[in-house]
């Protein structure tokens, strides 16, 4: 021990403290002095104890832990000087929090000290509780404080006061007991006692309502008395401030008086003539007077509707937001806001200096106005509103320009009444900061052109025409890749020209030097340039002239180093090189997206975004594959999902894929029990493709080079495939559980079983036919959720295989009780004749004895042909085992 | 309540005191006075005294190199609040007589004495520089 160190004196300690170059100095000086305050401490030194507590207060304030000292302050408050007292209860406030069971401890030191006859020592436990009590000491010394607010000495009764507003915090079960002793203090004179009375009052009808019904009847005159008499007082040198006496009197009046009015039509009329004066007679032009004239505003508009002193306020705040002070704005923009739901007319008239504000180099005051002007827009002043903000993103800080441009599209989108002012304001902030945005945004902008069907060829020029300007916003690029993909043949040839349009050259191979520069634009990030490729292989069918140069941009990325880049790189090669029959079929423009969906999705994905946080889907770049029907749209089967892909589009394609696919599962697997069951559905799909199977599958080579197109994006839980993707092939196998189509699913399945296994839907099990007649058949596909064992989900498609087509269709079903059996409504009820069509239904079994009982099934088929009843029936044994 | 902490610090940044009326740990109170300083010191005169951070507002007035905030409740008036810094500097000019940072540093207790005779649990006790400082100055009378 070091007798030396503990006698450092305080001057001493500050001294060596401040000469400190480094936090490290700093450090080794605090660890050196707690050191010997410990000590000290050990030591039971009561020499020291004083000078130790201002020691460890300093310490604190730096941000050191001092808890070791908290005994020291119980010392110290429990011995009988004043000033050891008085430094005791300082370290008391400053270093002991309420949660601390040594607070405990001091309960019996505060009840004593409340009861002593020196007023200065009832003063200083008055101010320690008043700033530390918890509830229980609240309980225990609530009679006391109760007492002390009809104390001889102002000073005590003002202390009283503030420590009655901290128990009844506390405790509001006390608040009735405080009421009378409260009211009376506002019929004081000393100023102290008259402001914290009136603070305690506030508080008091804050908590208790029937505290609030006492004092509006008892004192509200007697209050409206009091600031008449403050605010016409002759000057008083002590309270004195700008030629205002006592402003914070006025103000915590004014709150009191807020409380009172709020929400009783006789209070506020009784306060009326007051607040006009207050609001009238202030000087305006100090500080104190504004801060009067701000409460007397905010009282104004809390209190029961008047017109006269509305307006009054109203134009305070107008005088206030054209001050030159920018404390005195803050202020005006601040109660403009809570003056929005009272009177939007009255606020609006300011409009226009709200906007300047927006612009303002302060941010405090931009942040405000900015939020103002958010809530002023309306129908008829947002055009002139978005374009003014849209204007001042350019120029403003960078800081800022997140909030502004979320606050625009909010803006934009809430009040979207024309598609293309929509799309024109939103492509103006996309190019100008986009990457500010969240990528929801881009994503609802995508759907909201894809929906405009008459204006794909206006958006798709106005990007090319921004994109020429600035490529420096990420996602501008990608909605501008995006567009051009689909509608790349609509920008050279000024289709769907509007009139309010300059006409445009752009050649083809323009078009392709777009989307080359985005590719190859060194800021790009992953999935623009995913995005970028697909644009060119879109662009390589729309423009047959450039087919051969956008196969060689796509050639370049055959050995990147990013394996999603390379995998497009080589199929879509091969799909330009080797199929160019069918590319143009399998690069149709998409459908058109289902806003409905994805603003359902959207909503629903605010809500509960956190409950699905790594599903694969959830991410991906457009979010609107994620519903099902889009995600169909995605493989171009549209429509055709009850008419499995004869007439139309990439169903070739898919069954080629497919094709090839199940030779190679029939190679790999030796047995072919998945194909075999799997359907005749398939080999129906597989009879065109098939053809064409033989060509492209004989190479070993190539077979393996097409599971790899597959399989490592089955696999893959990075959530970058983009929106148009062909490996959405395989991502839809996830979807598999949900989606509607079971020719699809079908299909899906049949790989899914082979090389390729899919983690997150638990088992797969294969399709199997339930059920066939000479006219009739019916497969169901099997799958499982994840999780639960038990429970099989079966989509059952029929297919009708006579020449006649069925209607009214319907089908039943009956299980053993072991089983429980959920139907969900069938597709429709019509079969179309030659198996043209199908029905799909969704069916729920939940096996009780699983892993001992099969399932089986009985099930009844209902239909008319040509208007005559036929019935089919039949029992359904041959489900795989284990369901 | 209104009041949440009064702070003073100095150009620097280093707190030259801290009072809270509200319970932080001691890790939260250096954070929190670590952003609000960097906040506000990064300010010029031009730009207004307010400064929202977290859910506090923070009210804030430089005298030469010591800065003086104050954190309070979204319903506060914030220009009383800017008042009311001012008169807790006159209070301490007129005890101290043209106080400085040195001053605070050094005599660290009285400040808070004072603190506490202008500010109990937030709220606002007394606006009078003499009822102020009529306890501190008996107390130095006797000591």
């Amino acid at each position: 021990m070091n007798p030396f160190s503990s006698s450092t004196r305080l001057r001493d300690m500050i001294r060596a403290i401040r000469a400190c170059k480094t936090a490290a100095e700093e450090r080794t000086v605090v660890r050196k002095e707690c050191a010997a305050i410990r000590a000290s401490i050990d030591e039971n030194d009561q020499h020291y104890r004083h000078r130790n507590m201002s020691k460890l207060m300093f310490i604190h304030m730096l941000g050191y832990p001092t808890h070791f000292g908290q005994m020291e302050c119980l010392k110290l408050i429990s011995s009988p000087g004043f000033p050891e007292k008085r430094i005791g209860y300082l370290g008391l406030m400053l270093l002991v929090d309420e949660r601390q069971e040594v607070l405990m401890l001091v309960t019996n030191s505060l009840k004593q000290d409340l009861n002593h006859t020196n007023q200065y020592i009832v003063g200083l436990a008055l101010c320690a509780l008043g700033n530390i009590c918890s509830a229980e000491m609240a309980r225990d010394l609530a009679p006391e404080v109760e007492r002390l607010l009809q104390f001889r000495d102002p000073n005590i009764r003002k202390k009283a006061a503030l420590c009655s507003i901290r128990i009844i915090k506390k405790v509001p079960d006390l608040a009735e007991n405080f009421v009378n002793p409260a009211t009376g203090l506002l019929r004081e004179k000393h100023h102290g006692v008259l402001i914290t009375g009136v603070q305690l009052c506030t508080e008091l009808c804050k908590i208790s309502s029937e505290a609030l019904e006492h004092i509006r009847k008892k004192c509200t005159e007697g209050l409206v008395r009091t600031l008449k008499d403050l605010a016409n007082s002759s000057y008083s040198p002590e309270y004195d401030i700008a030629g205002i006496t006592d402003p914070f009197l006025h103000i915590k009046l004014l709150r009191l008086l807020r409380e009172l009015g709020e929400g009783d039509a006789d209070a506020s009329d009784s306060m009326n003539d007051i607040l006009a004066q207050v609001a009238t007679k202030t000087e305006s032009n100090k500080v104190a007077g504004n801060a009067i004239l701000y409460e007397c505003v905010q009282t104004i508009m809390s209190i029961e509707d008047n017109g006269g002193l509305r307006v009054l306020a109203i134009n305070i705040l107008g005088r206030f937001l054209s001050n030159r002070d920018n404390n005195t704005r803050y202020v005006a923009l601040n109660m403009l806001m809570k003056a929005v739901s009272a009177d939007t007319q009255a606020v609006q008239r300011h409009r226009a200096t709200i906007l300047e504000c927006v612009k303002d180099s302060d941010a405090s005051i931009r942040k405000r106005a900015l939020e103002l002007i958010y809530v002023l827009v309306n129908e008829t002043n947002v055009k002139p509103l978005t374009k003014e903000l849209v204007d001042y993103l350019e120029v403003s800080d960078q800081d800022f320009r997140e909030d502004l441009t979320t606050k625009i599209c909010s803006i934009v989108s809430k009040f979207s009444l024309e598609k293309i002012w929509y799309i024109d304001q939103m492509v103006k902030v996309l190019s100008k900061a986009g990457n500010f945005l969240k990528d929801e945004v881009w994503h609802a902008l995508i759907v909201v052109i894809s929906n405009a069907s008459k204006l794909h060829g206006y958006t798709v020029r106005a990007l090319y025409k921004a994109f020429q300007t600035s490529t420096e916003q990420e996602t501008f690029v990608r909605v501008a890749m995006w567009c051009l993909g689909e509608y790349g043949d609509l920008l050279i040839n000024n289709v769907e020209m509007l009139d309010i349009e300059d006409p445009i050259t752009v050649t083809e191979s323009d078009a392709v030097d777009v989307v080359e520069h985005a590719l190859k634009r060194h800021a790009s990030d992953l999935t623009t340039k995913e995005m970028a490729l697909v644009a060119l292989l879109k662009l390589s069918s729309r423009f047959p002239s450039c087919t051969e140069r956008i196969r060689e941009i796509i050639v370049q990325y055959k050995g990147n180093l990013v394996l999603e880049l390379q995998q497009r790189s080589i199929e879509f090669n091969s799909i330009i090189a080797k199929h160019q029959n069918i590319s143009s079929t399998l690069v149709e423009r998409m459908p058109v997206l289902d806003e409905e969906t994805f603003n359902a999705r959207r909503a629903g994905s605010l809500t509960d975004a956190a409950s699905t946080p790594t599903g694969p889907s959830v991410s991906l770049p457009n979010g609107v594959v994620k519903s099902v029907a889009p995600l169909l749209d995605l493989l171009d089967l549209s429509a055709d999902d009850t008419t499995p892909a004869h007439s139309s589009s990439g169903g070739d394609f898919l069954q080629d894929l497919l094709g090839v696919d199940q030779s190679v599962v029939s190679q790999q697997s030796g047995a072919t029990h998945t194909s075999k069951n799997g359907t005749d559905v398939l080999l129906d799909l597989l009879s065109i493709g098939s053809p064409s199977a033989p060509i492209e599958s004989p190479p070993a080579q190539s077979n393996s080079s097409i599971i790899n197109m597959l399989s490592p994006s089955t696999s893959k839980r990075e959530p970058i495939s983009s929106l148009d993707d062909l490996s959405s092939v395989s991502l839809s196998s996830r979807a598999s559980p949900t989606a509607g189509a079971a020719s699809m699913t079908d299909l899906l399945d049949v790989f899914a079983s082979g090389p390729s296994t899919i983690e997150n839907n638990g088992p797969v099990n294969p399709s199997i036919t339930a059920f066939e007649s000479s006219s009739l058949r019916l497969t169901f596909n099997l799958s499982k959720q994840p999780g639960t064992p038990q429970t099989t989900n079966i989509q059952a498609t029929f297919m009708n295989l006579s020449s006649n087509a069925y209607t009214d269709f319907v089908f039943q079903a009956a299980v053993p009780k072991f089983l429980q059996l959920l139907l969900d409504p069938a597709s429709g009820n019509t079969l179309p004749a030659n198996g043209k069509g199908s029905i799909t239904q969704n069916l729920r079994v939940t096996n009780s004895q699983h892993g001992k009982k099969s399932l089986v099934m009985r099930i009844r088929i209902t239909y008319k042909i040509n208007g005559k009843d036929t019935l089919e029936e039949g029992q359904i044994t041959n489900f795989p085992r284990d369901l | 309540m209104g009041i949440r902490f009064v702070l003073m610090v100095n150009k620097q940044g280093q707190t030259r005191l801290a009072q809270y009326y509200e319970y932080l740990t001691v890790e939260e109170r250096r954070t929190l006075e670590g952003e609000i300083v960097r906040k506000c010191l990064a300010r010029n005169e031009n730009q207004c005294s307010f400064v929202e951070h977290r859910n506090y507002k923070i009210v804030y007035r430089r005298y030469a190199s010591l800065f003086f905030l104050v954190g309070v409740d979204d319903g506060e008036n914030e220009l009383a609040i800017l008042e009311f810094i001012h008169l807790l500097v006159e209070t301490m000019d007129r005890h101290f007589g043209n106080v400085c940072e040195l001053d605070i540093m050094f005599h660290l207790e009285k400040v808070h004495f004072m603190l506490e005779e202008m500010v109990m649990n937030g709220c606002i006790v007394e606006t009078s520089k003499s009822n102020i400082l009529t306890p501190i100055q008996l107390m130095d009378k006797t000591s």
